[in-house]
């Protein structure tokens, strides 16, 4: 019979996104770019000149460029998954609003996940298309890395709205950004391997997610194999996408309809 | 409901005297579009709403009032199944609210006390996007926002953005909104709060409309005059309990039959004469910043205070009213 009532919530996120998509796509482009010339090839010009032999085999800029896709989507699902969420709850109210409608708290938080996710796909494309144009990597294999930068960033969607469901202050959710996010988006990889990382600190990188994300992506650019089986990595970003996915629907209930 | 049919009649007949059967009997009638018995919601230990019992007609507009606290939004979040009950029974057109949400919500219309419209969207996109979550079709959608918008006197603010509005087209838009769906039953959680005067003379107005189309009402509110307009029926809650039930009317000449005088001192005064003015009348209320003596002639009791010694700042003379009805059977006052 009728559309899931999820898809209506997509619907409803794409029509509050035609407003603002010009400056959304311009910046999706604008980003990597940025990255692409300070970090790849200025910064790149540094290290590749102290390493001869490049790190794992390949210029820096090449090495650096599909682990930023990753970490971008990363940013990108953490950044979906905490603001409209914290817009649908605390500020305009809106998810107050759907729930008055046939649509049900699983509903809601599916059509939320599958929006956001989608918000990460658009971001990674155009990343992508910008790492084939610096001619880091040709367009298909920098389009097959979207893949696993796709899984991060939703188990990212997952993860931050799962946080913020469960906040009782806004204040939360720029210390996440500050103390999580931003972390894990500097050491897991995508920057420097995490071989230079203190000893101690090498397997705290390895149960994040970016970790993953970012070496499954690498291993599609380079041709080589990743330092984790890709079947473990692929499955670990898939248990956190569904996990934390079904821990945010009790806190929402509790807080939305008590 | 058809908002342009010109053969809706104009006054609709009313059955407000009848009493509805004993519950239980009634649940399933479909004349009954909510049935409650013994309803209470507890939020940890504290008890919002404590067992209250009360039937609600179909085309029949019932009103809760009460303070801020008695229990009113805890009341209309469980009968718009946005919030499961804690115990009794609650049947709401037919339906289970916790079992059948969705089914139930999809028949129900709701003016939420916060507005919660996306305010950087058109009053269009507004719309539209709340009528596909009910799955209606665009074409049918559209259709419906015309039809609405001419309804609340918003057509030429289609496509103005909400946060361009003023607080009373805002909640025009929120009641446009409510009935997207062509509900059964409507309800409002303090339709006019915060609203000026002229902007809720407005809304009463689209509200008593409604009423006269046959559509359920319930409205919850801190203003006697919004009750007294728009309510066939109301109840007055205090502390999560029924303390009053009927028709505004029935309950002033129960309660607070006959007229009210109202009399102001300066400062200080009231403590020292409290005792001359019980001596007015059988029932006199002393508040904060005023006496009230309640009386059968106004005039009589107006001349009786002249002669007296007392000296109050103003007389005023009105009609009793719900306010004064909430003030007899709690001893305070209802709004502040």
């Amino acid at each position: 019979m009728a559309t899931p009532l999820s898809l209506r919530v997509v619907e409803a996120e794409a029509r509050v996104y035609r407003r603002t998509w010009r400056g959304s796509v311009a910046s999706s482009f604008l980003n990597p770019v940025l990255y692409m010339l300070a970090m790849g090839l200025g910064l790149g010009a540094l290290v590749d000149a102290n390493m001869p032999g490049g790190i794992d085999g390949v210029s820096y800029l090449t090495f650096l460029a599909p682990g930023i896709l990753a970490a971008n989507a990363m940013q990108t699902g953490a950044t979906e998954g905490a603001w409209k969420v914290m817009g649908g709850i605390f500020w305009a109210k809106t998810w107050h609003a759907r729930l008055a409608s046939p649509i049900s708290i699983e509903g809601l938080v599916l059509g939320h996940l599958l929006w956001s996710t989608g918000r990460v796909v658009m971001v990674s494309v155009i990343f992508a298309v910008v790492i084939a144009a610096f001619q880091v990597a040709p367009l298909f294999e920098s389009l097959l890395a979207v893949g696993p930068a796709v899984l991060l960033g939703a188990a990212m969607v997952s993860a931050t709205t799962a946080f913020t469901v469960r906040l009782k202050e806004q204040a939360g959710l720029p210390m996440f950004f500050r103390f999580v996010v931003l972390p894990m988006f500097l050491f897991s990889g995508a920057f420097f391997p995490i071989s230079q990382l203190p000893n101690w600190l090498q397997p705290v990188a390895l149960i994040t997610p970016v970790y993953h994300g970012v070496e499954l992506a690498r291993s599609i650019v380079i041709g080589a194999p990743p330092a984790v089986t890709w079947w473990i990595s692929t499955a670990y970003l898939a248990a956190w996408i569904v996990g934390f996915g079904l821990l945010c629907v009790k806190p929402l209930r509790k807080r939305l309809m008590p | 409901m058809n908002l342009h049919d010109p053969r809706v009649p104009n006054v609709q007949p009313r059955t407000g005297t009848r009493r509805v059967p004993p519950t239980g009997i009634v649940a399933r009638v479909s004349a009954i579009a909510i049935h409650a018995h013994a309803l209470s919601k507890r939020f940890g230990d504290l008890i919002a709403v404590d067992a209250i019992s009360f039937d609600v007609k179909k085309g029949e507009s019932f009103g809760f009032l009460g303070p801020n606290g008695a229990g009113k939004t805890s009341t209309m979040r469980m009968i718009g199944a946005t919030s499961p009950i804690s115990g009794g029974e609650l049947i709401v057109l037919g339906l289970n609210p916790d079992t059948d949400g969705p089914t139930l919500r999809s028949q129900l219309g709701v003016v939420p006390q916060e507005n919660n419209l996306d305010e950087e969207l058109t009053v269009h996109d507004n719309l539209m996007m709340y009528g596909r979550y009910f799955d209606m079709s665009r074409a049918e959608i559209r259709e419906r926002i015309d039809e609405l918008l001419d309804f609340v006197q918003l057509t030429e603010k289609r496509d103005s953005k909400i946060q361009a509005l003023s607080g009373g087209m805002k909640r025009r838009v929120v009641i446009a909104r409510g009935l997207i769906n062509d509900p059964d039953l409507f309800i409002l959680d303090e339709p006019t709060t915060g609203l000026d005067p002229q902007a809720r003379h407005v809304l009463w107005d689209r509200l008593y409309r409604l009423k006269q189309r046959g559509v359920t009402l319930i409205i919850t509110t801190h203003y006697m005059d919004e009750a007294e307009q728009l309510c066939d029926r109301v109840v007055v809650m205090d502390k999560g309990r029924i303390v009053a039930e009927g028709s505004p009317r029935a309950l002033i000449d129960e309660y607070a039959p006959g007229e009210v005088v109202e009399l102001r001192f300066p400062i200080g005064v009231l403590e020292e004469i409290g005792g001359q003015i019980q001596d007015l009348a059988s029932r006199t209320e002393v508040l904060a910043d005023r006496a009230l003596v309640y009386t059968g002639d106004a005039e009589q009791t107006i001349n009786t205070i002249r002669e007296s010694s007392l000296e109050p700042e103003t007389v005023l003379a009105r009609r009793s009213t719900l306010e004064d009805v909430f003030l007899r059977l709690t001893g305070r006052s209802l709004v502040e």
